[in-house]
C-alpha cells in the first residue's frame, strides 16, 4: 500500500468520487486554481474544470445554502469551510435547514450535502479559528457527523460521506493534514457509524477521534512501558455513535477515559460517559473519566493553548490516576 | 404568451380556492383544530397564481411561511395541503412539517421556509443545479420585502450575478415586515433598486395585477432558461389580514385596509373577468367551483388517519 498524506487522501477520494459521479461537484473558498489553503482540491480544477471546482466569495450561509438546493435538486454538492468555525455565519443554513428539511418535507426531499472543514488548536491560530465543533453538531438530529483520525479512514470516509445521500459534516483537523500513513489502492470506503479499535489492551479502553487519537496512541506507548496496557478505540464517526464497540471494550477493561480537543463541558465525553452509566453500568470497575479543552476560550500562545488543550502527557496522568 | 380569457377564467377560480383555503383554516384555527402558528397570504393570490403559472411543472420553487398559496399555485394538492394542516398522515409532509414547510418535487416546490430568507440560497442552488445538469429549468424564489434585510439574500444576490444562474426573484412587497411598517426599518424600501446595485435586471410590478405579474415572470422564465442570467421582482401587494393569527394589527388603520380591497387582485380580476364578457353568474358559478373543490379538501383532510406515533421516528435519514 502507498503511504500518502492525510490531505492527498481526501484529495484522491474527491478526484475518484467525482470521476465515478458526475453529481459529484465543489464550492468554496480558494478551492480553484489556488488548491484550497491546506492543497486538499490541488489540481482538481484542472481535471473537473471550474464549474465543478467552484470557487465562491466569502459569504458560507449562501454557498452552504446553495448546496442545500443543488442537493434537493439532484447533485452532490461537496462544500468546504475554510475554517470551521465560519460554520457559525452559516449556521441557519447547517441546522435549520439541511438537518431538517427532510423531515419537514416528509421524507420527499434529500439532502445529500458533505459538508468539509478543518477545526481545532495546535497552531496558535486563535479563539475563531481553532475550535471544535462536532459536539455542537451532535446537537442536532438529521446530520451525520465524521471525524476521521488517519489517511485511509478520511479517505474511505470521504467516500461514504458523499454516497451518503444526507447531510454530513466531514471534520478535518489542520494538524492532521501532513500526516501520513498507507492508504488501499484499491477502490474502498470506510462504513459511517463505525468505530475502529485501533490498539488492543485489556487494562483500560480510551476513546477518541481526530487529533487526539494521535495522542491517545502515544500514551498508551507510554502507559504501556508503565505496565498498563490501553486499548484504544477510534470512533471515526461521531453521529451515529456505535456504543456497542465501546461497550464490548469496557467489558473487557473494565475502565474507560474519553478524549475529545472540544470543550468538556456539555461534550462528547459526556455523552458517551452518560450511555455507557445507562446502557452498561455495571461494566466499570472505576467511575469513567473525560478529558476535554478547558473551559475558556483558545489562546494563541504555545504554552497557554497546551495548557488548555489536552495532550499527550494529560491523558497518561488521567489514566494513571485511575488505578 | 398572456393569459387567454380562458386561463384568466381558471386563475380566478385557482386564486378563489387559495382564498378559501386560508379562510377555512382561520375558522379551522378558531375552532382549535389548527396547531402551531398560521401566516395567510389574503390578498397575495395575484403573486402566487401569476408567479407559479408562467414558470413549468418541473421548475424549482421556494417560498416562505405565507405560502400556502404558491404551493398551491404551483401543484401541490389542495388536499394535501389541508390534511398537512390538521396533522393528518395524509398531509403534504404526513404531518411533520405542517403550515410553514409545504414541500411536494413531484411539482417541483423544494419547500416553504420559516427562516425568513433562508429559501433563497436554496432555489440558486436548485437553478445551479439545473445549470450544471445543462437542463433548461429555471428556479424561481418567493419572499417577502422582510427578507431583504438579511445577510443571506446579499450573499445570494451576489451568487446569483456572479454565476449567472437561472434564477426568478420574486420579493411580493406587502409593505409590513411581521408587525413593522418596512419603511420604518429599511433603509431603500424600494427592494428592485437594491438588486439593480447587484448587477440584477429588476424590475418593480403592480403584484395585485396578475397579468402583470404573469407577463413579467413568464419573460423572466425565458431569459433565465435561455441562459440569460436572473431577474429580480418586486411585485407590490398588500397584506389585508394580520402577520399571523392574533395580530392585533395597530401598525395601520381599518380604512387602510378597506381601501386596499378595492384593489385586491380577486376582486381586480373578477373586474377584468367582467371586461372580457363573463357575467354575474359565470363569476358565482366560478366560486361554487371553487368552494366544492375545498369542501373536498377538507373532507379528505378530516377524514384521513392522524399519524402513528412510531412515524415522529422516521424522514430523518435516506
Amino acid at each position: 500500500m502507498p503511504t500518502i498524506t492525510y490531505t492527498q487522501a481526501l484529495n484522491e477520494a474527491l478526484r475518484e468520487e467525482m470521476r465515478a459521479d458526475s453529481r459529484v461537484f465543489l464550492m468554496g473558498e480558494d478551492i480553484g486554481h489556488h488548491g484550497g489553503i491546506f492543497r486538499v482540491t490541488k489540481d482538481l480544477i484542472d481535471e473537473f474544470g471550474a464549474d465543478r471546482v467552484r470557487d465562491t466569495p466569502i459569504s458560507e450561509a449562501s454557498f452552504v445554502g446553495l448546496g442545500i438546493g443543488a442537493a434537493m435538486a439532484g447533485m452532490r454538492p461537496v462544500v468546504e469551510l475554510l475554517f470551521m468555525d465560519f460554520a457559525l455565519v452559516a449556521a441557519d443554513q447547517i441546522v435549520n435547514q439541511a438537518a431538517k428539511l427532510r423531515y419537514m418535507a416528509g421524507g420527499t426531499v434529500s439532502v445529500p450535502l458533505v459538508i468539509r472543514a478543518q477545526q481545532g488548536g495546535g497552531r496558535g491560530n486563535g479563539a475563531q479559528h481553532s475550535q471544535s465543533f462536532e459536539s455542537w453538531f451532535a446537537q442536532v438530529p438529521g446530520l451525520i457527523i465524521v471525524a476521521p483520525s488517519t489517511p485511509a479512514d478520511a479517505k474511505g470516509l470521504l467516500k461514504s460521506s458523499i454516497r451518503a445521500g444526507n447531510p454530513v459534516i466531514f471534520i478535518e483537523h489542520k494538524l492532521l493534514y501532513n500526516t501520513k500513513g498507507e492508504v488501499p489502492e484499491d477502490d474502498y470506503a470506510i462504513p459511517i457509524g463505525k468505530a475502529e479499535i485501533k490498539r488492543d489492551g485489556r487494562d483500560i479502553t480510551i476513546v477518541s477521534y481526530s487529533r487526539t487519537m494521535l495522542f491517545a496512541l502515544e500514551a498508551a506507548e507510554t502507559l504501556s512501558q508503565r505496565g498498563i496496557e490501553a486499548e484504544v478505540i477510534d470512533l471515526r464517526t461521531i453521529e451515529p455513535l456505535d456504543m456497542e464497540t465501546i461497550i464490548d471494550s469496557i467489558r473487557g477493561t473494565g475502565r474507560l477515559l474519553v478524549v475529545h480537543e472540544s470543550h468538556s463541558n456539555c461534550g462528547l465525553g459526556a455523552e458517551i460517559m452518560a450511555r455507557v452509566a445507562e446502557q452498561a453500568p455495571d461494566r466499570l470497575v472505576q467511575p469513567a473519566r473525560r478529558l476535554g479543552a478547558k473551559h475558556v476560550p483558545i489562546p494563541v500562545a504555545e504554552s497557554l493553548e497546551n495548557a488548555v488543550l489536552p495532550q499527550t502527557d494529560d491523558i497518561v496522568r488521567a489514566v494513571e490516576a485511575m488505578f | 404568451m398572456p393569459l387567454t380569457p380562458e386561463r384568466l377564467q381558471d386563475a380566478y377560480r385557482q386564486m378563489l380556492v387559495i382564498r378559501k383555503f386560508e379562510e377555512t383554516i382561520r375558522t379551522l384555527y378558531q375552532q382549535g383544530k389548527i396547531r402551531g402558528s398560521f401566516h395567510p397570504c389574503v390578498g397575495q393570490e395575484a403573486t402566487a397564481v401569476g408567479g407559479c403559472w408562467a414558470l413549468r411543472k418541473d421548475d424549482y420553487m421556494t417560498c416562505t411561511y405565507r405560502g400556502h398559496g404558491q404551493a398551491i399555485a404551483k401543484g401541490l394538492s389542495v388536499r394535501a395541503a389541508m390534511a398537512e394542516m390538521l396533522g393528518k398522515a395524509t398531509g403534504c409532509s404526513k404531518g411533520k412539517g405542517g403550515s410553514m414547510h409545504f414541500t411536494d418535487p413531484t411539482v417541483g416546490l423544494l419547500g416553504a421556509n420559516a427562516i425568513v430568507g433562508a429559501g433563497v440560497p436554496h432555489a440558486a442552488g436548485a437553478a445551479l443545479a439545473s445549470q450544471l445538469q445543462k437542463k433548461d429549468q429555471v428556479a424561481l424564489a418567493f419572499f417577502g420585502e422582510g427578507a431583504v434585510n438579511q445577510g443571506v439574500f446579499f450573499e445570494t444576490l451576489n451568487l446569483a450575478v456572479v454565476w449567472k444562474l437561472p434564477l426568478i426573484l420574486v420579493c411580493e412587497n406587502n409593505l409590513y415586515s411581521e408587525m413593522t411598517p418596512s419603511h420604518e426599518t429599511t433603509s431603500n424600501v424600494e427592494t428592485f433598486k437594491r438588486a439593480a446595485a447587484l448587477g440584477f435586471e429588476s424590475i418593480q410590478i403592480d403584484g395585485n395585477d396578475i397579468e402583470a405579474v404573469y407577463d413579467t415572470v413568464e419573460e423572466a422564465a425565458v431569459k433565465a432558461r435561455a441562459g440569460g442570467g436572473p431577474v429580480y421582482i418586486e411585485a407590490m401587494t398588500y397584506r389585508l389580514w394580520g402577520h399571523m393569527m392574533g395580530d392585533p394589527e395597530i401598525y395601520r388603520t381599518k380604512e387602510e385596509v378597506t381601501k386596499a380591497r378595492e384593489q385586491e387582485p380577486i376582486v381586480r380580476l373578477g373586474r377584468r373577468l367582467t371586461e372580457l364578457g363573463y357575467d354575474d353568474s359565470d363569476l358565482s358559478r366560478f366560486d361554487s367551483e371553487a368552494e366544492a373543490i375545498m369542501a373536498d379538501a377538507l373532507q379528505f383532510a378530516e377524514s384521513s388517519p392522524i399519524p402513528q406515533s412510531e412515524d415522529a421516528f422516521t424522514d430523518v435519514f435516506i
